[in-house]
């Protein structure tokens, strides 16, 4: 279906599976996925799109590479430990710009925002976001407001685009991972998902878990600049490393093998995990990248890594297989056994007991 | 983390597995009760450490796969009805009813919220008096005791617009289902730990004494399993057939009496239908007639009707250890997490959502032993 003239006008989701919309088509997992394959890849089907990154990369008549994303924020609550709506709203499209390899320059900030938001509730949202962008160092620098009926939003939603500039020959996209890779993420996994869960849910820890919500563009700068093979980036969002993992191998046709043991996990956010039946593989995060790294350039890029301030945790996580079947993630367990790190399947939910 | 990393340690795991080796010199099945178990099993890949005549076999212990289908049809019938909020442990939310689950009914309207604890919708009640909220109690011993005080507190507390759809089954009766029936193949039990943390463990004596079968009450990871297993075949090598303790740390022999008399103070034993096995007598709870005014099925005048399962979903059979999951020629196939024929394709304790999530053998052979980086 590349071609507009094979596009069907009958809906490509079978009615059958799915007459309605589930909120599961928006976890990331493999519902969203079907939603992204079935019906948006066709729809609208062009090569930028196809490649399936965190944004698109297109070249300009004067040669200049420019990376585009966009990214809708619909977070309860709005303020959360570590961070609020808009804030990673700043982030999550900084980031989306950095896992393309791309310099951000300028974001947009669209707001629906519900009848009744007290209006000092939004300016310190908007105070947030503007702390976000002079820190990651980009500009808003076009927007729009819409206000609609209470009842109608949750408060607020906020959507993010922005525009970045890509400054070296790297082609760092799921389509350049090879086999023997090394994949590196940059810290700790888990926290957000699970900062956000604690607030809504009311668990108290010891201490507060804040989510890792931060921009990465500084980080995957330093990486670029210091001459590292990154072979592909991608921000561990909604769905987590295992859902990171299970589209890259996909769209790569690698096998990924990953060891459970060199995961950096902190306590806090492993008991939160026991406690409610989640993975943390699954667990969404919104300052962490994995990196696929060519093997000869991993140690120095760990190195690299662990001396920025957001890659303190970094660590090796395992490779792109030499064999192994193609578009499988495998990981080995504490106990030293392999199993199947599958793509979620709709949003995870709490266990009985 | 403490209690946890000691219980996941390679080298201990290791030499339980040696261990085990050493010992067995014939072929055992051995079952595990509780879907948690399956899954560390699963998950960990603990049968892989294991002698190849050794053989782990996957009990009933998912409370969410055995309910039945018409109980799933009632909760969503009273989920769909105005001014109602059904609450539900996240797992029943995606188990197929006749027509559609709890899920799809959310998504067309109906109030189903998730909710960590049954105490919890005694809040949303008193937060919405103009409603009435419905908790969907399911599940084994464990959770008797949160549910039994729901509705203790209900009462105390003079909540009125809070009820409870029950279906709550009891572990010894359908291990007694499972050694009496013509196809058992199981010679030793690991018991449910957390089942025994409530109850104890003397109501298995008579079963093992009865059935000359081992039980050992065993825990969640993976050297607890390891060391249950062990305890079990020695027991099976050595002819013994006795109730013993791996999971001390948590589990006394006469288990919570303070949970206990809660329990006996709201339920009382009655028969249950168990989904793909059938009506098995004395196996659950339900609301003494003291309690009766929080029957949502009393208030919501709900009345038995006819449900159907697929006919193709082999559950029955999976849930006593006759069948595994991938000997299933729906597995992977016809039957995914995305469009499961059974529960146990899409409860996080059913073994075929384990097979399927960490293995999936039948439809894609899984590339087991890969080197890591």
């Amino acid at each position: 279906m590349d071609t507009p003239s094979d596009f069907t006008l009958s809906c490509p989701i079978p009615i059958s599976d799915y007459p309605t919309v589930l909120l599961a088509h928006g976890g990331g997992g493999k519902l969203s996925h079907m939603l992204i394959e079935r019906m948006m890849l066709p729809a609208f089907g062009n090569p930028a799109l196809d490649a399936r990154h965190d944004g698109a990369v297109f070249t300009l008549d004067g040669g200049a590479r420019l990376a585009f994303t966009t990214d809708s924020y619909v977070i309860h609550p709005l303020f959360f430990p570590g961070g609020d709506i808009g804030s990673l709203a700043v982030h999550g499209t900084v980031n989306d710009l950095s896992m393309c390899g791309a310099r951000p320059l300028y974001l947009s900030a669209g707001f629906i925002i519900e009848e009744g938001l007290p209006m000092e509730t939004l300016w310190q949202i908007v105070r947030s976001m503007q702390q976000a962008a002079q820190r990651a160092g980009v500009q808003i620098v076009t927007g729009d407001t819409k206000v609609v009926d209470r009842g109608k939003a949750d408060g607020l939603f906020i959507n993010t685009a922005g525009v970045g500039v890509i400054e070296h020959a790297l082609r760092i996209a799921p389509q350049s991972v090879r086999p023997g890779d090394v994949l590196l993420v940059n810290g700790d996994l888990g926290r957000h998902g699970m900062a956000i869960m604690a607030v809504r849910e009311g668990l108290e820890f010891e201490s507060a878990i804040e989510s890792d919500s931060a921009p990465l563009n500084g980080l995957v700068q330093e990486l670029i600049g210091a001459g590292i093979a990154i072979h592909c980036l991608r921000d561990l969002t909604r769905g987590g490393l295992a859902s990171a993992l299970n589209e890259i191998a996909d769209v790569a046709q690698v096998s990924i093998a990953i060891e459970e043991s060199r995961i950096p996990v902190r306590d806090d956010v492993r008991a939160a995990c026991e406690i409610l039946g989640f993975d943390p593989l699954y667990v969404a995060n919104e300052g962490r990248l994995v990196a696929f790294i060519a093997p000869q350039d991993a140690d120095r890029a760990l190195e690299i890594a662990r001396a920025h301030p957001l890659g303190q945790g970094a660590a090796r996580i395992g490779t792109v297989g030499e064999g192994g079947r193609a578009g499988i993630v495998t990981l080995r367990s504490r106990i030293g056994a392999a199993r199947i790190v599958d793509m979620m399947s709709g949003e995870q939910l709490p266990r009985i007991c | 983390m403490k209690y946890l990393d000691e219980y996941r340690d390679a080298t201990t795991a290791r030499q339980y597995a040696q261990a085990i080796a050493r010992v067995t010199t014939r072929p055992w099945t051995i079952m595990e009760i509780c879907g948690g178990q399956t899954h560390a099993i699963v998950k960990f890949g603990i049968d892989e450490l294991l002698p190849g005549t050794l053989t782990l076999v996957h009990g009933p212990g998912c409370p969410v796969c055995v309910t039945p289908v018409d109980l799933i049809d009632k909760a969503i019938d009273i989920a769909g009805r105005p001014d109602t909020i059904l609450c539900s442990f996240g797992d029943m939310l995606r188990v197929p009813g006749t027509a559609k689950d709890l899920l799809s009914a959310k998504a067309v309207g109906a109030d189903v919220r998730i909710v960590y604890s049954p105490v919890d919708c005694l809040k949303i009640a008193r937060d919405n008096p103009a409603k009435q909220v419905v908790f969907f109690a399911v599940g084994f011993e464990t959770t008797a005791p949160a549910n039994a005080m729901a509705v203790y507190a209900a009462r105390q507390q003079g909540i009125a617009n809070f009820s409870m759809l029950v279906s709550h089954v009891l572990v010894p009766p359908a291990m007694q289902a499972i050694l009496s029936s013509p196809h058992n193949q199981v010679q030793g039990f690991l018991a449910a730990g957390h089942v025994c943390a409530v109850m104890g463990y003397t109501e298995y004596e008579p079963i093992a004494r009865r059935y000359h079968t081992p039980i050992v009450v065993t825990g969640f990871e993976p050297v607890d399993i390891l060391q249950g297993v062990y305890m079990c075949v020695r027991q099976l090598e050595e002819g013994r057939a006795e109730v013993e303790n791996q999971y001390s740390r948590v589990v006394r022999r006469e288990g919570n009496p303070q949970a206990q008399k809660l329990i006996h103070e709201v339920f009382e034993v009655s028969p249950r239908v168990w989904r793909g096995i059938g009506e098995i007598p004395n196996s659950g709870y339900a609301l003494r007639p003291a309690y009766a005014d929080f029957d949502a099925e009393r208030r919501f005048h709900l009345t038995a009707r006819a449900a159907e399962e697929s006919s193709e979903c082999i559950a029955g059979l999976v849930l006593q250890g006759v069948k595994k999951p991938d000997q299933c020629p729906a597995f992977g196939t016809r039957c995914t997490p995305e469009r499961p024929l059974g529960a146990p394709m899409v409860s996080s304790e059913g073994a075929c959502a384990a097979y399927y999530n960490y293995r999936r053998t039948a439809a894609e052979p899984a590339p087991l032993r890969q080197s890591g980086g």
